[in-house]
């Protein structure tokens, strides 16, 4: 081997290593990385109980319910599989919707609750002009009614 | 490399590739200036509002073409500093000396108007989530790299050092990259893939496009001007640049 190519594959074997201890690290501190814990998580308990974590899921269309005094909402977090309900006092980020990705910060409550001191609003990869979205809800609906989509069928 | 046409290994010398570099910049500078201002345009004039987020998704025409200059950077950065380490060419680790500014000045961009974004999006400026840290510690990365060089005297155990810094931490880039992937993130996934379709209109995608390549053309610039400096620097003994500098007088 020349100097040159032993330099090469000094680096090269290196980058290696370096990658493969990264990805061990990481795969170690796999939960310290997470941002939130999915509904299905604290169901299970393999959320910290007593301590302050992150819930993060889509807002069940429907739950929620705000309270006539004062600012106090209550919704629905779900991963589709689990449900968790949370209940928080504050004003919502203009982007919280039913619907729509949610990650709330607090803890569980004895009764089941969780009490979030904090509420972010987690928005999607889709990005287009309100016609497009009206246009697509349109279909949707149509399609929801038995009609099916236009041209659909011969 | 005795055969016909041009003979491109000329250019790694340093002497050779002054003149071309100085040659290149109006065909990066002319588009970065017009690609910037059709960019622009389209961005605030052009492009339609989105049907969540309103306007203020419009920021997302300066900071998704800043974080994938970014990255792209620090791969170019990377394998130039590789390049000076193996083959020990002078010009490599001029080169990547070059660019670590300008993507450190991206990565800024990136973070900044991300947290503009997310105040009124998420409801929080910075969230130590994986893609916003996995960044935070891409600028980090790129100021360490430049600090060190500065730190040593010597230029070639200079260039050895922060291209050994520079080849450890590209291991961050693709975990910026899959970040969103890989863990729970308040970061939205990519919208562009090269394994799927675009999750975003036709004309906002070309919008991102064209302010992609201005910057990307900007990157050239300021990197070939900033590396013929470096070049007249480390060269100030040689012959040529003594020679040049009498014949502009």
């Amino acid at each position: 081997m020349t100097p040159r190519q032993k330099r090469f594959a000094f680096v090269a074997a290196g980058l290696v290593a370096i990658g493969l201890a990264t990805f061990f690290i990481l795969n170690a501190f796999k939960a310290g990385v997470m941002l939130f814990y999915s509904p299905t998580d604290v169901v299970a308990g393999k959320a910290p109980q007593h301590k302050t974590i992150r819930l993060g899921g889509m807002v069940e269309k429907g739950s929620l319910e705000r309270q006539p005094d004062d600012l106090t909402v209550h919704f629905v977090v779900t991963d589709l599989a689990e449900k968790v309900t949370v209940s928080y006092t504050g004003i919502l980020p203009d982007l919280f919707t039913e619907g729509q990705g949610v990650v709330a910060q607090g803890r569980m409550s004895p009764d089941g609750l969780f009490m979030a001191s904090e509420v972010l609003a987690k928005h999607d990869e889709t990005y287009m002009p309100p016609e497009v979205a009206d246009a697509l809800e349109k279909g949707k609906q149509r399609a929801a009614q038995g009609a099916g989509p236009v041209g659909g069928e011969i | 490399m005795s055969s016909g046409g041009p003979n491109w290994f000329k250019y790694a010398s340093p002497m050779a590739f002054y003149p071309l570099a100085g040659r290149l910049i109006p065909w990066f500078a002319v588009p970065a200036v017009v690609l910037t201002a059709i960019g622009l345009y389209m961005t605030f004039f052009v492009a339609p509002v989105d049907y969540r987020q309103g306007d203020a998704y419009r920021i997302m025409f300066i900071h998704v073409p800043a974080a994938w200059m970014s990255m792209w950077l620090y791969i170019c950065m990377a394998v130039y500093a590789a390049l000076g380490l193996v083959v020990r060419t002078r010009l490599s680790s001029m080169m990547a000396q070059a660019i670590a500014p300008t993507g450190a000045m991206f990565t800024f961009i990136a973070l900044w108007t991300g947290a503009f974004w997310g105040k009124p999006m998420w409801g929080a400026w910075w969230v130590w989530d994986a893609r916003l840290t996995s960044e935070l510690i891409l600028l980090f990365l790129y100021i360490g790299v430049m600090a060190l060089r500065a730190a040593i005297d010597d230029t070639r155990r200079a260039d050895r050092a922060s291209g050994l810094l520079a080849l450890v931490g590209v291991v961050n880039v693709p975990i910026i990259y899959y970040s969103v992937q890989w863990w729970n993130t308040l970061h939205q996934g990519a919208s562009i893939s090269m394994t799927a379709a675009p999750t975003m209109s036709r004309i906002m995608l070309w919008t991102l496009l064209v302010m992609t390549f201005a910057f990307w053309a900007h990157a050239f610039v300021t990197s070939l001007m900033r590396v013929r400096g470096i070049i007249l620097e480390r060269e100030r003994h040689a012959e040529w640049v003594a020679e040049m500098v009498d014949e502009t007088k």
